[in-house]
């Protein structure tokens, strides 16, 4: 019955295979391969092997940005796992909670700055942090902090924790809905039972529900993974490509930005950009990978 | 308005007695203070989540006295000016910057759906050589951020001669989305009834007529899924925008919000409104179709 010549077969498949191959797949190849050239004055490109990657990784005028970069990006990456999933995750039990009223007030109110671009989310906090409106000061002193105040974005010492929270609030949404997702699809006869055999709300929690959910914590996990280590956005919005003060805000995104395009003295190198990427790239595939692996056992194990 | 009207909800609802209704689990499990403690933290972050945002409105629509001296303070007849976004419509095209998002956004999300849905048919209908492969393949562009290719889309886009043009954005953001709309078409494919197929077959409709003509429309109800994830990310980027199309004529929302307040980061009236442009829309689209979106993003998730 389900017989299809194969030129139908290809005109149902050509469109997306096309673009996504011509604009997705074959660019990230073309760069991985760009990674190994060098270009003259001239434009003209030859191969140079592993050089770039040794500028980068060894050369004392290039590696100290790149490893600054990467450094922060882990930061960056651990302060969202410490805080937004765990907040996503409380935020989602929470309203997940059968008989709540107004959940999905709760759902819909909570969810909004996930859903507004990260530059107007960075101009926000951006002013409200700023020391000339005060802002944040007055807000502090309502709890008695205000002489904790300090102008956090621009001091070496807290501009990357401060950006980092800053993105917490916004992407808190997507673990909490991932998760709210996830808890909705647990049996209630499971928990029913639970309660049933006297188990406390913590316990059913713990013990239950958690595990039930791991899934959804690893897709949470690797997916925030992979958005940190891509980020560039909120950086470049509140710091600028430069990624100040004196490079303190700086993530894997802002430096391969700065490496292609050039930045004040150092022109743009479309190949040394290249090269970032590719490492970016790799980066990234360990993770991804990282997490496959682990899910296939976890997968495998509870299948048996 | 309506965080305090769930307030109100929460403290009646844990005030009737829990003799006249089975109480919930979380009455059981927490005791009839339960609601309230939950109410108390959800409420807090609630305040949390919102509050900036809603500063950002208040202050825009006020003088700059008025947002120095009472920054918390609502505007009031005397403080009441609208002088910030007449500067930013006259000092900018926002509209321009907004049709722009709309039709980029629009169109990728057309086209997504449609290839998107021509391809997950093929994989999940027919068996051919390489369909594995093929999946596989698309597949890894779902957690690959298309990003890491910029050096080379731009050195194509500029030899396509599409620098500077919508197109030129339309065209990645179909990329980018494809990947998880193929999934998420596939998997909703999957669960389509083998009757309605079969029945076509019998009447002698050709296999790409039964696609068009019956399998499409029945996607309806995928869409919702598959705008959240392509078009949300498609609207707010910043990234290729500035590197494929930072001209005037055909600058993004995102685009050009961040280049006006790069200019005019002193004049708090028209930051502020400029902001608030940018948020006030989207608020009015979520506020219409919040039950869509977050059904779609749930039910997208859950698979």
């Amino acid at each position: 019955m389900k017989t299809i010549r194969a030129w139908q077969l290809a005109v149902l498949l050509a469109p997306a295979v096309l673009i996504y191959a011509l604009f997705s797949a074959l660019p990230l190849l073309d760069t991985l391969r760009l990674g190994f050239y060098t270009a003259n004055d001239a434009g003209v490109r030859s191969f140079v092997g592993l050089d770039n990657y040794r500028t980068i990784l060894f050369d004392p005028d290039w590696s100290a940005a790149f490893w600054n970069a990467m450094w922060n990006n882990v930061k960056f990456f651990c302060i969202h796992m410490a805080l937004q999933n765990p907040i996503g995750l409380l935020l989602a039990s929470l309203f997940s909670l059968k008989g709540l009223r107004g959940a999905r007030t709760y759902r819909t109110l909570i969810f909004l700055p996930t859903l507004l671009s990260v530059v107007i989310i960075g101009f926000i906090w951006q002013l409200i942090l700023s020391p000339l409106w005060g802002v944040g000061e007055k807000l502090l002193g309502l709890v008695g902090l205000a002489d904790w105040f300090a102008p956090w974005l621009g001091q070496e010492s807290t501009a990357l924790l401060t950006l980092s929270l800053i993105s917490v609030w916004q992407y808190v949404g997507i673990p909490m809905m991932l998760i709210y997702a996830a808890l909705l699809a647990v049996p209630e006869e499971v928990l029913e039972a639970a309660h049933a055999e006297g188990a406390s709300g913590l316990r059913i929690f713990w013990q239950i529900k958690l595990p039930l959910i791991y899934p959804t914590l690893g897709l949470v996990t690797i997916l925030t993974f992979v958005a940190n280590f891509n980020a560039f956005d909120l950086i470049y919005s509140v710091k600028g490509a430069l990624a100040g003060p004196n490079y303190a805000s700086d993530l894997l995104g802002t430096y391969f930005y700065r490496t292609f395009f050039g930045y004040q003295a150092q022109i743009g190198s479309p190949t040394m950009g290249a090269a970032v990427a590719t490492l970016m790239f790799l980066v990234i595939l360990a993770g991804v990978g990282a997490y496959f692996v682990m899910v296939q056992r976890r997968l495998t194990r509870y299948a048996l | 308005m309506q965080l305090s009207s769930s307030v109100g909800t929460s403290s009646t609802s844990a005030t009737i007695p829990t003799t006249m209704r089975k109480p919930s689990l979380i009455q059981r499990s927490f005791g009839s203070a339960g609601h309230l403690w939950v109410h108390a933290v959800l409420c807090l972050y609630a305040v949390i989540a919102l509050f900036p945002i809603a500063l950002i409105l208040i202050n825009s629509v006020k003088t700059r006295n008025a947002i120095f001296e009472g920054p918390m303070a609502l505007p009031t007849a005397e403080t009441l000016t609208f002088a910030g976004f007449q500067k930013v419509l006259a000092g900018t095209h926002f509209l321009l910057y907004f049709g722009n998002s709309l039709a980029v956004t629009l169109a990728a999300l057309l086209l997504i759906l449609l290839f998107g849905a021509m391809a997950a048919w093929a994989l999940t209908e027919y068996r051919f050589f390489g369909n594995r492969a093929l999946n596989f393949f698309i597949a890894i562009g779902i957690m690959i951020p298309i990003r890491l290719g910029t050096v080379s889309i731009l050195q194509l886009v500029v030899a396509l001669d599409l620098i500077n043009t919508r197109t030129a954005l339309v065209l990645v953001y179909t990329a980018q989305g494809l990947p998880l709309a193929v999934m998420i078409l596939s998997e909703f494919m999957r669960q389509i009834p083998g009757e309605l197929k079969d029945a076509a077959r019998c009447d002698g409709v050709g296999e790409l007529s039964i696609f068009f003509r019956v399998i499409l429309p029945l996607l309806r109800p995928a869409i919702a899924t598959v705008a959240v994830f392509t078009m949300i990310p498609a609207w707010n980027d910043l990234w290729f925008p500035l590197i494929l199309a930072p001209g005037e004529d055909t600058r993004t929302v995102t685009l050009g919000v961040q280049q006006f307040i790069g200019q005019y980061a002193t004049d708090w009236n028209s930051v502020l409104a400029a902001l608030s442009m940018a948020v006030i829309p989207v608020l009015i689209l979520y506020m219409a179709f919040s039950r869509q979106l977050i059904r779609g993003l749930t039910s997208g998730a859950v698979k």
